[in-house]
């Protein structure tokens, strides 16, 4: 099938393997980054100050640099450190991870702030233990805190996997950029832009789902 | 002698809240504490329900030693004994305090199950029993947000009664309530005062504490400027603090 004289039956079918390097990079991120996030987040709660700054530091510097540079680091800094590095895959996913992890710490941190006091002091009162009262009391309530900013990290990460290709990990957009130029058209990228547009639209829903299951009670 | 607190001090910064506070309450008794906004009555409530640590004196609850100041230092008991001191003590706080995330039944039962290892069955039972008393037991299944602030707090109760503490104390248990709903739960700590239940309750309920207590005491600026009878502290106060202190109450009253 030809639209312009360009192989859409080809574009689609290249797009539709990179979709799966998409979905492990969406899925592995998000596997070892919301755990990792969430120590980051009792990480900064810490009142040792060695335990609280560090992590502090840390977020500062993902968040305060462009993911695309990350890439390059993790992907060529331990050449030069250590003359041995991660294989180009393994760099994506460590990059992402760590990246996603200091804004998910910022995102449970403040879920779990706002959690009022009362709610520890009435556990306290009633003989809960430290971990039975972040367990039973606060955890459920600061999971229906975050879901809304979890869910837009998530969009964003599906659209932030565009810049795997910074390593030659090969990706939608990679693949849509390299048959633009090559067939000089833009519908490629528009074809990417769809594919990016669906696996959202999968997030907003299942995110749409996972709020409504929480609706049960209000604050 | 369920409770007995002796000169107790606590600071925030540098302002004394509460200087040399002497108490004791004994079972059965009804003690209401009255007094201006920031007298330190919320928190020698707090420090006797260990929401706070005093910063010197002696508190013991129902024979056991909380803490102690020997020598200058004061020590607190080991975490075993604070845990076993902490079920002795039921408090209401102003604002409920439910765990939102539970149903009413829930909130009951769950301290029961987690804390005091009772089956589900068990902690049902009694929770039911308590939802009765309250005349809520058609809400056992709603979730606290569904309710007004007068069924909430009487679901706190609940929750406080089934732990069975020796002592129940009120941090102002109707001040975020609208007037018309006070009346509910002030029925209900005369009936718990009724059943002798052991009771200590910060108020500005003047006309309550009159009538529910069998003590009352009135702080101010963190000392306990006079206690005795209602009779004593409402009809025939000799303290000008006190004078003041109630004439003003009775301004408000009229007023509104």
């Amino acid at each position: 099938m030809k639209i312009d004289n360009i192989p859409i039956d080809l574009i689609l079918k290249n797009m539709f393997a990179a979709t799966g390097t998409v979905l492990k990079i969406f899925f592995l991120t998000i596997l070892f980054s919301v755990p990792l996030g969430f120590l980051v987040a009792l990480a900064r709660r810490s009142r040792f100050k060695i335990i609280s700054l560090p992590t502090r530091i840390y977020q500062l510097i993902f968040r305060g640099t462009p993911l695309m540079l990350q890439l390059f680091f993790f992907m060529y800094g331990p050449f030069y450190i250590f003359g041995k590095g991660f294989e180009r895959f393994t760099a994506c996913i460590v990059a992402f991870v760590i990246n996603y992890a200091a804004y998910f710490g910022e995102i449970f941190r403040g879920g779990i702030a706002a959690i009022p006091k009362g709610q520890y002091e009435a556990a306290k009162v009633l003989g809960y233990s430290r971990l039975q009262t972040f367990m039973r009391i606060i955890l459920p309530q600061v999971v229906k805190n975050v879901i809304p900013a979890t869910g837009n990290e998530f969009m964003t990460l599906v659209k932030d996997t565009a810049l795997a290709q910074v390593i030659s990990v090969s990706e939608i957009f990679d693949v849509a950029s390299k048959a633009g130029s090559k067939y000089f058209s833009a519908i490629p990228v528009m074809i990417a832009a769809l594919f990016y547009l669906v696996m959202n639209t999968a997030v907003e829903f299942a995110f749409k789902l996972i709020e409504k299951k929480f609706d049960y009670y209000k604050i | 002698m369920l409770v007995k607190a002796y000169n107790i001090k606590k600071k925030f910064d540098d302002v004394n809240v509460l200087e040399n506070i002497s108490l004791e309450v004994k079972e059965g008794e009804v003690v209401s504490i009255i007094g201006p906004s920031g007298s330190g009555k919320s928190t020698l409530l707090r420090c006797l329900t260990q929401l706070e640590r005093v910063d010197s004196g002696k508190i013991e609850i129902d024979g056991k030693v909380m803490v102690d100041t020997k020598d200058g230092k004061t020590v607190y008991a080991d975490t075993n004994t604070l845990h076993e001191i902490q079920l002795k003590v039921g408090l209401v706080f102003q604002n409920f305090n439910l765990f939102p995330h539970y149903s009413v039944l829930k909130n009951i039962i769950d301290p029961q199950i987690v804390v005091l290892k009772r089956s589900k069955d068990e902690a049902t039972k009694i929770a039911m029993e308590l939802l009765y008393k309250m005349n809520l037991a058609d809400k056992s299944h709603a979730y606290p947000c569904e309710l007004s602030g007068g069924q909430q707090q009487r679901i706190a109760i609940a929750r406080a009664l089934a732990l069975n503490p020796k002592i129940l104390f009120f941090d102002e248990p109707t001040s975020a309530l609208d007037p018309e709903l006070t009346g509910e739960i002030l029925k209900v700590i005369k009936n718990l005062a009724k059943e002798k239940m052991t009771m200590v309750i910060v108020t500005h309920e003047m006309a309550f504490a009159k009538e529910v207590s069998d003590r009352v005491i009135f702080m101010d600026k963190g000392f306990i400027v006079e206690q005795g009878t209602p009779q004593e502290i409402f009809g025939n106060s000799v303290n000008q603090r006190t004078k003041e202190f109630l004439s003003q109450m009775n301004s408000y009253n009229q007023f509104y």
